[in-house]
């Protein structure tokens, strides 16, 4: 019989290793990216990575300019955002200040659900529908374009945006709300000047995820926005995003362990840096907004 | 007097603003699966679920593909639920207030939100390069388990942590040990929360195409990996964690990035198969959920 307390140690130790997994994996990302980027930069200089204008590590002649990668990503990402945040926000107004109970309970969840589709679905969506449809509307736009997957992704990261922030605003006391009706604000008021404002580490925390993930986001872009890189903020034209282009590579026949197969991992460790500083700044951000008032 | 009269417009015309913003989402996602669905419709039927890809659109179907999924959901589920139930049993009831429970709560975080294609490009060296398992299920279960593993650990220290300070007490109080409380009361009260964060990965596992591209799941596959049941002894073989794999949404998006007319129709075809498997299982997260909240008033 093994001592009662002996087990009860041995377990804790189990359940530590399991929660160190997670670190473990962090720790794995951070140096499988370092050690292929570490390579990659024996060869190319950082000045031309950072400064370079051209991506063009597949041709002849090879340039390295990660910016215009930046450039499709920034492109598609802000689109969506122009998209995303207000709608997000809005709605997350009206839901949580304007809607009654019922229709609480039943619009969010059916929002989250958009969240459940799977992001190829909206690689379709964009190539196969809003691209033809917009086309309609803008003749010389390009098959393969910046402007319809940015509007996809939007619609995708709606629930994201409007979940988190509606959220923020719920936890907002309503002993602040009454006191502005009490001084005569009107509804609307009360809404923007005084629950937004108290809700804003949170709601901004909402915004930084989204842009995060719109950064992030694969599969539509490389769907629907092209392979080509390019130094241009044109949303007419075939581009393409730092992600687009890793899959391009990886779909490719690129042999492992050359310098053209490293260019995904220096791309890949330049996501990892944007989109965890982006992260950190949610989290604290959040974890502020829960500090005030929980 | 200008100023009051524009706040009364305002206060009249948002509600109207906000609803519609509300519900923009859904409206473009309804209308998404009425194109998708009368697209693909006229394609669905038994021979498209039961035969391989094909370069002929008219003769391919999505074995290969649904098949994959299911491969590459159980080896996500096996891999991640156990240590991430494990992870949020430790953070929950174990952990102290350190820097080391701060450093694991931002990582957490993090990892939640790192894209997925990052996931991929671990995937690729540790398991397929590093511990050579090729572009194998194994390889692409390991990568996707990390994957959903922060999704499973947030729901299940969410679930845990609801379980009210009185049910442990009352546990203690009768003599049992910590890790006896953990595993006859809190666990068992915390379950439909503990699940349906499994159910939301296994979602996520069902969707996911990049990384597992990344780790070089292939597009055109024209063999299944091989069952885990067999008719003569042994009965069981671990062969088929080790055969090469696609799953649906690689197939879709092989199918959507062809130029032939007849490859989209198929992509939508799959589409409304992927959604219908999607939808049932998020249906159900819900049910739980409902069930739960009301069950869970102490």
């Amino acid at each position: 019989m093994f001592n009662k307390r002996v087990v009860e140690k041995l377990i804790e130790v189990i359940l530590l290793l399991a929660a160190l997994l997670s670190v473990f994996t962090t720790v794995g990302i951070v140096l499988v990216l370092l050690f292929q980027t570490y390579e990659f930069f024996a060869v190319v200089r950082i000045r031309d990575f950072l400064f370079d204008t051209q991506w063009t590590p597949l041709f002849a002649e090879k340039h390295f300019g990660i910016i215009s990668l930046f450039c499709g990503t920034f492109l598609t990402t802000f689109i969506s955002m122009l998209i995303a945040l207000p709608i997000g926000l809005i709605g997350a107004i009206y839901i949580s200040e304007y809607s009654n109970e019922k229709t609480r309970k039943i619009l969010k969840p059916s929002i989250e659900i958009l969240a459940a589709v799977p992001t190829v679905v909206y690689g379709y969506f964009a190539l196969l529908v809003i691209t033809p449809f917009l086309q309609k509307i803008i003749p010389n736009l390009s098959g393969f374009n910046a402007i319809s997957p940015g509007i996809v992704m939007g619609i995708m990261i709606i629930p994201i945006v409007l979940s988190m922030s509606e959220d923020s605003l719920r936890s907002v006391p309503i002993s602040i709300r009454e006191s502005s009706f009490a001084l005569g604000a009107s509804k609307f008021q009360t809404s923007f000047k005084i629950v937004l404002p108290a809700a804003l580490s949170g709601v901004a925390a909402s915004f930084i995820l989204g842009i995060s993930r719109a950064i992030g986001e694969t599969m539509v872009v490389a769907i629907a926005a092209g392979q080509q890189s390019r130094f241009t903020l044109n949303p007419l034209i075939p581009i393409e995003t730092v992600t687009a282009y890793i899959v391009q590579v990886s779909l490719g026949d690129t042999p492992t362990g050359t310098l053209e197969f490293k260019t995904i991992f220096a791309a890949g460790m330049s996501l990892f840096v944007v989109t965890f500083f982006l992260n950190i700044l949610s989290y604290y951000l959040k974890k502020k907004f829960r500090y005030v008032y929980e | 007097m200008n100023k009051p009269k524009k706040f009364e417009i305002a206060n009249k015309v948002f509600p109207v603003i906000g609803f519609l913003a509300a519900v923009f989402g859904l409206v473009m996602v309804i209308f998404l699966i009425y194109n998708v669905v009368t697209d693909g419709f006229p394609r669905l039927n038994l021979t498209f679920l039961i035969s391989f890809p094909s370069r002929k659109p008219l003769e391919a179907g999505i074995l290969s593909a649904w098949v994959g999924t299911i491969w590459i959901v159980v080896t996500t589920v096996m891999v991640s639920f156990p240590s991430g139930v494990l992870a949020a049993i430790y953070l929950e009831e174990y952990a102290k207030k350190s820097w080391m429970t701060e450093l694991i709560e931002i990582n957490i975080a993090n990892l939640s939100a790192v894209p997925a294609i990052i996931y991929g490009l671990l995937g690729l060296e540790l398991f397929v390069r590093i511990l050579k398992l090729g572009n194998s299920v194994l390889a692409g279960g390991l990568t996707m388990g990390l994957l959903v593993l922060p999704i499973i650990i947030i729901s299940s220290r969410e679930a845990i942590r609801s379980i009210p300070s009185t049910i442990r007490e009352a546990s203690y109080a009768l003599g049992a040990t910590k890790w006896q409380t953990i595993r006859k009361q809190v666990i068992p009260a915390a379950m439909p929360g503990i699940l349906t964060g499994a159910i939301l990965a296994i979602s996520r596992a069902i969707g996911e195409a990049a990384p597992l591209i990344m780790i070089g799941a292939l597009t055109y596959i024209a063999f299944l990996p091989e069952m885990p049941i067999k008719t003569e002894f042994p009965f069981f073989s671990f062969q088929g964690f080790f055969d090469g794999f696609t799953n649906m949404p690689i197939q879709i998006f092989n199918w959507v990035t062809r130029p032939q007319r007849g490859f989209s129709v198929n992509a939508a075809a799959a589409i409304t198969v992927l959604l219908v498997i999607v939808f049932i299982i998020n249906g159900i997260v819900a049910l739980l959920r409902n069930r739960y909240e009301k069950k869970m008033r102490w």
